[in-house]
């Protein structure tokens, strides 16, 4: 069977989703064992350590922002508990559906 | 071989043997679509610039895109009182060996006449070019291949954007030369970039081209990153550039050029495309077919184009190959997706394997199968004002 997470990079806190994957989701990353938090999507990430307010995301062995709040292992990791350093990340205020 | 194509007077050779209408205002834009509709054929292209004020860089744009290897000939449609230098334009085209006849709206009694002239001016082109045109035997060598990425979602970093990257590190062995951009969407990766400059002259512009960049957004107020992104999983600018940079593969980079500017030799090339200075006149570019129109005219005969969401668009004067990294988007756009590095994901398929089937696509659509956007009728081609300084050769090695 097809591992549902990619770690890009060995030094990566956060993994990414090859599919969905729904809360209570067991995953092993790096032979530790992870409770998903969330239904989390296809491309999206998950934190695979503990990861404090103000430290950096790491994926592909590269920093892509830091965390704006604790962020534990299983957690989603993304605009609502992480920003860029660079530049703030410019979202629309609904990402519900059209229908 | 890997195609049969177009010899020009330069001694570049062509993939596809275009003529360009070109309309030289947004008041010339209809009857120079008219033109191309009545034409109804696949190798009569639209191009044009709508602004009234003349441009530099619009203008250099305009005279790479019109001489390059893919087009054998043009029509420019002016409506009489535009800045664009038509006369300039037109000299430069004739003297680079290609038919070119102008058709002034206000001289030649309106629209009507307008379009009758320059439909005919096409026809003559067209059967100047059939039988002066040179067929060649195209080699890998002679090939310019540009990436670009649209939609990206958390897929097109993973699956897609490496297989590409794979993808030019074949190409670039085989001989060919290859383009990624765009610094605005690399900001983050410059420590990485600079490592696999050439020489230290390029790892210093390819470390002041993306400071540059990363100024240029700031002042701007937002990046490149769009709400789709989001949606798709990226949370952040830097990371939607990791994902993004792999594209370029793993060879060395061979120098940082300018939009119009070619490669000099075969390599791997970083263009970059954000305006000097303050913002001048908004964002670099504002959608991915300025990119596309930048890379053509650098020289690409065509583009490989990866997206996650789906885009759709094709490009007028080279063709351009969908690249999807996502399953479902490709199952969902089959009919615009031309391969589906998905699959990587799905386990069917390894970066290497996907890398393979773009290379063998590469060299299909060379020989002149047609891309699914090619063959959808997607032309689509933007050019808007910029500032953009000539700089000439000076990042290249030395």
């Amino acid at each position: 069977m097809i591992d549902p997470v990619i770690l890009l990079h060995p030094t990566d806190n956060v993994v990414v989703c090859r599919r969905a994957v729904s809360a209570g989701e067991k995953l092993q990353v790096q032979g530790q064992s992870i409770v998903v938090a969330a239904n989390v999507d296809i491309g999206h990430k998950i934190a695979c350590l503990p990861i404090a307010t103000g430290r950096e995301i790491i994926k592909y062995g590269m920093a892509i922002g830091s965390a704006t709040g604790q962020i534990a292992p299983g957690d989603w990791v993304h605009v609502h508990n992480m920003r860029s350093n660079y530049i703030e990340t410019h979202a629309r205020p609904d990402t519900g559906s059209d229908s | 071989m890997i195609a049969n194509g177009y010899l020009r007077s330069d001694g570049k050779k062509g993939i596809r043997n275009v003529v360009a209408v070109v309309y030289l205002v947004e008041c010339a834009h209809h009857v120079a679509r008219r033109v191309v509709d009545l034409a109804n054929d696949e190798n009569v292209h639209l191009v044009g610039f709508p602004g009234c004020y003349p441009n530099d860089y619009s203008y250099r744009m305009m005279r790479a895109l019109l001489t390059h290897p893919n087009v054998g000939g043009a029509v420019l449609i002016s409506l009489g009182c535009e800045g664009f230098d038509r006369l300039g334009l037109a000299r430069e085209v004739r003297s680079s060996g290609r038919p070119v006849e102008t058709v002034v709206i206000q001289t030649v009694g309106g629209t009507r006449s307008a379009i009758e002239g320059a439909a005919t001016a096409v026809a003559r082109i067209r059967a100047e070019m059939a039988r002066t045109t040179q067929r060649v035997p195209v080699e890998m060598s002679d090939l310019i291949i540009g990436t670009v990425c649209g939609g990206s979602d958390g897929t097109s970093g993973i699956t897609a954007n490496p297989a590409v990257g794979r993808a030019f590190d074949r190409l670039i062995d085989a001989g060919a030369t290859c383009i990624f951009e765009e610094t605005g969407e690399m900001i983050g990766c410059e420590g990485a970039m600079s490592v696999r400059a050439g020489n230290p002259q390029i790892a210093a512009a390819i470390t002041q081209s993306i400071a540059n960049a990363a100024a240029y957004y700031r002042a701007m107020g937002h990046g490149s990153f769009a709400p789709g992104n989001a949606d798709g999983g990226l949370s952040s600018q830097e990371e939607k550039s990791a994902g993004a940079y792999v594209k370029s593969g793993s060879r060395p980079i061979s120098g940082v050029i300018r939009p119009a500017e070619r490669p000099e030799r075969a390599g791997l090339y970083l263009l970059d495309v954000v305006p000097e200075g303050s913002p001048k006149f908004g964002f670099p570019n504002i959608a991915d077919n300025a990119e596309i129109a930048e890379l053509i005219a650098c020289g690409a005969h065509l583009t490989l184009f990866t997206t996650g969401r789906g885009s759709v668009v094709g490009s007028a004067i080279s063709p351009v190959i969908k690249i999807t990294g996502n399953p479902h988007t490709y199952r969902r756009m089959s009919e615009d997706m031309d391969v589906n590095a998905g699959r990587v994901l799905e386990g069917t398929a390894t970066l290497d394997s996907v890398a393979a089937e773009i290379v063998e696509l590469v060299c299909n659509v060379a020989g002149g199968g047609q891309s699914k956007s090619e063959a959808l009728g997607h032309r689509e081609f933007i050019l808007t004002y910029k500032s953009i300084e000539a700089k000439g050769p000076a990042c290249h090695p030395g």
